[in-house]
């Protein structure tokens, strides 16, 4: 717990790629245990922001604070903070020459130097939680893709980190896919996990979120509660996405 | 064409410079597979630097590029006459073992240039988020290298590094300039000796059969590795 109360903080974070400013000025608040989710449209900087607060995109200005720590300070161990910090992708980057036991185990063993027998013993107890441990010697491409997602979950997971960034994490997947993966996500909210999720998913976002902040064009253009947001949204721009998104069937 | 055979072809001759060429090419096979064992470690370090990150690595880099750049466009057969230039103005002695330590280190300079691009390119074909998911998980840079980028990145290059391996197999040849006794040297002498050709062509038949099977070899990974991805494709 930071000083302030707040496990993750955001202070005026602006990121630009060249001359496109994909960020200006963002600010945002986690509590411990809490659920945020970030909705927007494609292009609104959902997936830069989550990259940021793990340091894989350097921010140019503002600061990010994780578990007291600040982590857009020179000085700062990027690998200490990642193991604190699970993030899983849209196209699950599962290690194809990898089964998905050592895909699991990787990070353990190399980066918190544990040993073969208790990564592995953890892992299998890990895919069991989540019916895969029958698949632990298989390699990714043996997997369907909600499969594959799970244990790139999974994966984040093993180095026991306090926070889990998923980044659109169901956008690849088939429709009949999608709930087994939404279903780990629910449960993960369930035992307390603190989670920034940018999600297409309104109806999971409505269902998981303590929050919900609505990303337009590199702002955060409104956020609250679920019930604010899609119930009475206050920002012309926040209604306008949702009568989009309603429009495409997803509430 | 009578005496075309005769000149290479001729049965006695070419039964008689056998044991002959043999005893160079036994020469070539060392040279060979000495080479090639230093090649692919040294090409794979090269590969390595020149891809590392950082204003810090920058001299490393800039190595690197000029040494691969360097060896990658000058003749072998250049790079062989100026080590053994070096190596005459500055040893004492001209031993068989200095001969083949000079042909040796020529082999190895030219090669790991080129073998060092083939590596590059295998890593560069590792997709970004790959190394994105290993370092978000905690893993540094050149853990993320080890087990995750270059496993990758070799299983792709073996067919190319297969065919570098057979073009040194036959550039072991060119040694012969600097005084190397391996297999065209002997040929040289059978030919001088006995006024006939067939030795050339014991030595052409020694090489041939030497690539053959493993042309044949990195065929069929390549036949293997595309059954695999379309299987995966479907």
């Amino acid at each position: 717990m930071s000083t302030n109360g707040h496990f993750v903080s955001l202070h005026g974070v602006t990121k630009s790629f060249g001359e496109l400013e994909v960020l200006h000025g963002i600010d945002l608040e986690v509590g411990e245990h809490q659920v945020i989710c970030l909705i927007g449209a494609s292009g609104s900087g959902k997936s830069t922001l989550l990259r940021c607060i793990n340091l894989l995109e350097q921010v140019d200005e503002g600061t990010i604070v994780v578990d007291g720590e600040t982590v857009t300070g020179t000085k700062v161990d990027v690998n200490k903070l990642r193991q604190k910090i699970g993030i899983v992708f849209q196209s699950y980057n599962l290690f194809p020459h990898m089964t998905v036991l050592q895909n699991v185990t990787l990070a353990p063993r190399k980066a918190l130097g544990i040993s073969r027998d208790k990564a592995e013993a953890h892992a299998r107890a890990l895919l069991r939680q989540i019916g895969l441990e029958d698949k632990a010697d298989e390699f990714p491409d043996r997997l369907s893709g909600g499969q594959q997602q799970r244990v790139a979950i999974v994966r984040a997971l093993a180095t026991g980190p306090k926070l889990m960034l998923l980044d659109e994490i169901t956008s690849a997947l088939d429709p009949q896919l999608i709930g087994e993966v939404l279903e780990l996500v629910r449960e993960l909210a369930g035992s307390g996990m603190t989670m920034i999720l940018a999600t297409h998913e309104m109806a999971f976002a409505r269902e998981v979120a303590n929050k919900v902040c609505f990303l337009d064009d590199g702002v955060i253009c409104e956020e609250g509660t679920p019930e604010q947001i899609f119930s009475a949204p206050t920002q012309e721009r926040t209604r306008e996405f949702l009568a989009r998104v309603l429009e495409g069937g997803r509430l | 064409m009578g005496q075309f055979l005769h000149e290479f072809f001729s049965p006695l001759d070419f039964i008689r410079a056998v044991p002959q060429v043999w005893a160079g090419f036994k020469l070539n096979l060392q040279l060979m597979i000495v080479a090639e064992a230093l090649v692919l470690p040294l090409a794979l370090i090269v590969a390595v630097v020149r891809g590392l990150p950082g204003r810090i690595a920058i001299p490393f880099r800039a190595a690197a590029i000029v040494y691969a750049d360097v060896f990658r466009g000058t003749p072998l057969i250049l790079v062989l006459l100026m080590v053994e230039g070096f190596a005459t103005l500055n040893f004492v002695g001209l031993s068989a073992e200095t001969l083949f330590r000079n042909g040796l280190i020529a082999l190895v300079l030219v090669y790991t240039a080129y073998v060092s691009e083939v590596y590059r390119a295998g890593i560069e074909s590792v997709h970004p988020s790959q190394r994105m998911a290993a370092r978000s998980l905690g893993l540094s840079y050149m853990q993320t290298m080890r087990y995750v980028v270059l496993p990758q990145a070799i299983r792709r290059v073996v067919p190319p590094l297969l065919n570098d391996f057979i073009g040194l197999q036959k550039d072991t040849a060119l040694v012969t300039i600097i005084g190397v006794t391996e297999a065209v040297a002997q040929a040289g002498f059978y030919s001088s000796d006995y006024l006939n050709d067939a030795a050339y062509a014991v030595a052409a038949v020694f090489f041939i059969f030497l690539t053959i099977p493993l042309a044949r070899f990195t065929d069929s990974i390549i036949k293997n590795r595309e059954r695999r991805e379309r299987a995966q494709a479907v």
